[in-house]
């Protein structure tokens, strides 16, 4: 796959490549057919694959979910999109009480290939419910994979491992990165859940995931400017979490900040740095800092830059960590 | 004018509901398709023709019989200490049956957790249903060997599954079809009205059944519905049908049919079983906070099983030989499923991080690993 390309059509690519190669995958969710999807990420895919395998669904969440959870059963590897991250609630139940624990109810005798696609984050200017960043709910449910691309290139290939997996995933995608441009590799070159080091650096950590990595990458071009090396970690899988190349690369460098948009007290960041704490407590020169939203609802988007990370709070962060 | 007078004044001037209304809607009497009376006549129906030799009604009969001994047995296993709860299907037993025996091999049932007499038709063992009600499982089974799903607690999440299990049938061009089962309580939930709708709409080949029993543990019907539940379905475009649920013959009948109509491609039935929960909701249940005996009581008058004695007696299809084999055999059931549930060994707790997931989870391993060790700590006398 020569050329640059945007995270939307990586996307729109897994999913062309993913109904090509397998009969029994399925699209589902609201607005995908003719439309293409509010974000245009199925665009053309009801057209060359029917309305049979590119379903348009009726406005309702937990019916989009319950029904690809049967469709499962019977056999076939449902991707459903939902419109945004705030609508994936109604939801709840069939994510977390039926589709997370269908493989363990049934002591392994059948299995949830569903793949659930949500738009999420912030950053676009949008209304209420438009931009929240969920993922700390679906990763703390025990039977979910929780992943989510930052690049075009994971983005195409983490789409289409996750659709392979025969366990359900989360697939969260950074709405706000989706017309963001890159290469797109003719192969995968790490697993679904392997952590990526996107940039090496001996001073401290920053680990990120989504829509922050560019934010962590910025920040950390930035800091190099006053001779600071800074490492970024994109995590790319909330469950499991690849912690190998986390403590490597803290043991490395003996500092670590964690970077998020949904709020601090009880999110990614708080299990990351209470594990890093307990593997390298030799090897830290300072506590694991977070950074990320308030413990408060999205704001209204004309203050949203306030409650977002941006790369002057990870270096004021940064500069905490290293005054150890 | 106060709001609270306008209100008042506003209702006092309503207009009649129109006559065209009337007739499709709230005020006519609802039908109840019956086939058997609870004095054991044979009557018939002229949508729901049924046509039944008499080695099938025997065979009802001892379907009923054994359904509800397993299910007494179970209670007294509770009692017992030997499950940790059970949820009786004492008074449903002929709207189980009876839509369990309409379903052919290759079609597929998704239950609540009350569903025994339909796990039965479907031939799923007795001691496979009371693993979860023991604590040593979940529930499971294979439900792919029966074609019988794995009990849903959460209240009519199951009307989902049992839909989209439904649309791949359609994408597949199979002519099975499936029931999903629920109950008048569930049918206020979103995702049965969810369910209707998703069938619906993609013309799925799923009967919703529904037992109203009356009960949702304390609460009535009249705190879920104004309007008969069946009629529910006519909002959706789909048919509704009101079956008496304690005549296993109506209810065999009715849904045969319905199946049938959802294979051929006409869509969604919904099916309201007319019955009661003659029991507690579970074990746990006290009815006696809620509910008045005289009502218990006037339900036993129309117990399904009496009914087809009674049939099979007045037509001379069945002598006491027939009637002693049947007891003879439910106290063999009832033999069965003591011993089998006594004998029902734990589990080793490493079950617990076992199918968490298909593949492998480095977080799910690492604590399988961590919990392993912690537990040989002791045998090895470290941690005494």
């Amino acid at each position: 796959m020569a050329g640059q390309l945007s995270i939307a059509k990586a996307l729109n690519g897994a999913l062309r490549k993913s109904l090509e190669n397998d009969p029994k995958t399925l699209l589902m969710g609201e607005d995908i057919g003719k439309l293409g999807g509010v974000f245009r990420i199925t665009d053309g895919l009801q057209k060359d694959f029917g309305e049979d395998r590119v379903i348009d669904s009726p406005l309702a969440e937990s019916g989009i979910v319950g029904t690809a959870i049967g469709l499962a059963l019977r056999g076939y590897r449902p991707v459903v999109e939902i419109q945004f991250d705030g609508f994936v609630y109604p939801a709840f139940d069939q994510i977390v009480s039926q589709l997370a624990k269908m493989h363990a109810r049934a002591l392994g005798h059948v299995k949830m290939p569903v793949t659930i696609r949500i738009p999420y984050a912030g950053g676009i200017g949008a209304v209420e419910h438009h931009s929240e960043s969920h993922e700390a709910y679906f990763a703390h449910t025990a039977g979910l994979r929780v992943v989510t691309p930052s690049n075009p290139h994971d983005a195409h290939w983490m789409l289409r491992q996750a659709i392979e997996s025969d366990d359900p995933v989360i697939f969260l995608e950074p709405k706000r990165r989706y017309w963001d441009k890159g290469e797109v590799g003719d192969a995968p070159d790490l697993g679904m859940h392997d952590a990526r080091i996107v940039r090496p650096g001996t001073d401290a950590t920053l680990i990120a995931y989504g829509p922050m990595v560019k934010v962590c990458l910025e920040a950390a071009a930035a800091a190099e400017e006053d001779g600071r090396r800074l490492e970024v970690v994109d995590l790319r899988s909330l469950s499991p979490v690849d912690f190998t190349t986390l403590e490597d690369s803290v043991k490395r460098t003996g500092r670590a900040v964690v970077v998020h948009e949904a709020p601090v007290f009880l999110g990614m960041g708080a299990e990351l740095a209470a594990r890093l704490t307990e593997k390298c407590f030799y090897h830290l020169e300072a506590p694991v800092l977070r950074v990320g939203g308030y413990y408060a609802p999205y704001p209204p988007s004309r203050v949203e830059e306030a409650f977002l990370p941006d790369l002057d709070r990870v270096l004021d962060a940064v500069d905490r960590a290293l005054a150890y | 004018m106060t709001v609270k007078s306008t209100a008042r004044a506003r209702k006092k001037a309503a207009p009649a509901v129109p006559d065209t209304l009337r007739a499709a809607g709230t005020d006519a009497q609802p039908e109840l398709v019956q086939l058997l009376t609870p004095e054991g006549e044979r009557v018939e129906h002229p949508d729901y023709p049924l046509t039944t030799t008499p080695d099938e009604l025997r065979s009802l009969y001892r379907d009923l019989v054994l359904v509800r001994r397993f299910d007494g047995e179970a209670t007294a296993l509770q009692r017992q200490g030997e499950l940790g709860l059970w949820a009786s299907l004492l008074g449903q037993e002929a709207a189980q049956v009876g839509s369990g025996r309409a379903m052919r091999t290759g079609d597929y049932a998704f239950p609540t957790y009350r569903e025994h007499g339909v796990a039965w038709c479907r031939d799923v063992d007795p001691l496979n249903l009371l693993g979860m009600f023991r604590g040593v499982n979940h529930g499971g089974w294979d439900p792919n060997e029966k074609n019988f799903h794995l009990y849903t607690i959460v209240i009519g999440s199951q009307t989902l599954h049992a839909t989209g299990y439904a649309m791949g049938i359609t994408k597949d061009g199979a002519d099975d079809a499936v029931i999903a089962y629920f109950g008048d309580g569930a049918s206020s939930q979103g995702d049965v009205n969810e369910a209707f709708t998703f069938a619906s709409v993609y013309n799925a080949p799923v009967v919703f059944f529904c037992q109203n029993n009356q009960w949702a543990i304390s609460e009535p019907t009249t705190t879920q519905t104004k309007i008969p539940l069946y009629r529910r379905a006519s909002g959706f475009g789909f048919p509704g049908v009101r079956v008496d649920g304690n005549d296993v013959l109506a209810c065999l009948a009715v849904t045969r049919w319905a199946l049938d109509h959802a294979r051929n491609g006409n869509g969604p039935v919904l099916i309201e079983a007319f019955t009661y929960r003659m029991g507690a909701h579970t074990t746990s249940d006290d009815p006696t906070r809620y509910r008045h005996t005289e009502e218990t009581e006037a339900w036993k008058a129309k117990d399904p099983i009496s009914r087809l004695r009674a049939h099979l007696e007045k037509e001379g299809l069945a002598d006491e030989e027939f009637f002693a084999a049947v007891d003879a055999e439910s106290e063999q059931l009832g033999l069965r499923v003591r011993e089998g549930v006594r004998g029902m060994p734990d589990p080793d707790p490493t079950l617990i991080f076992d199918h968490v997931y298909s593949e492998p989870h480095t977080l799910v391993d690492e604590e399988r690993a961590e919990y392993v060790a912690y537990a040989a700590s002791f045998e090895a006398g470290e941690n005494l």
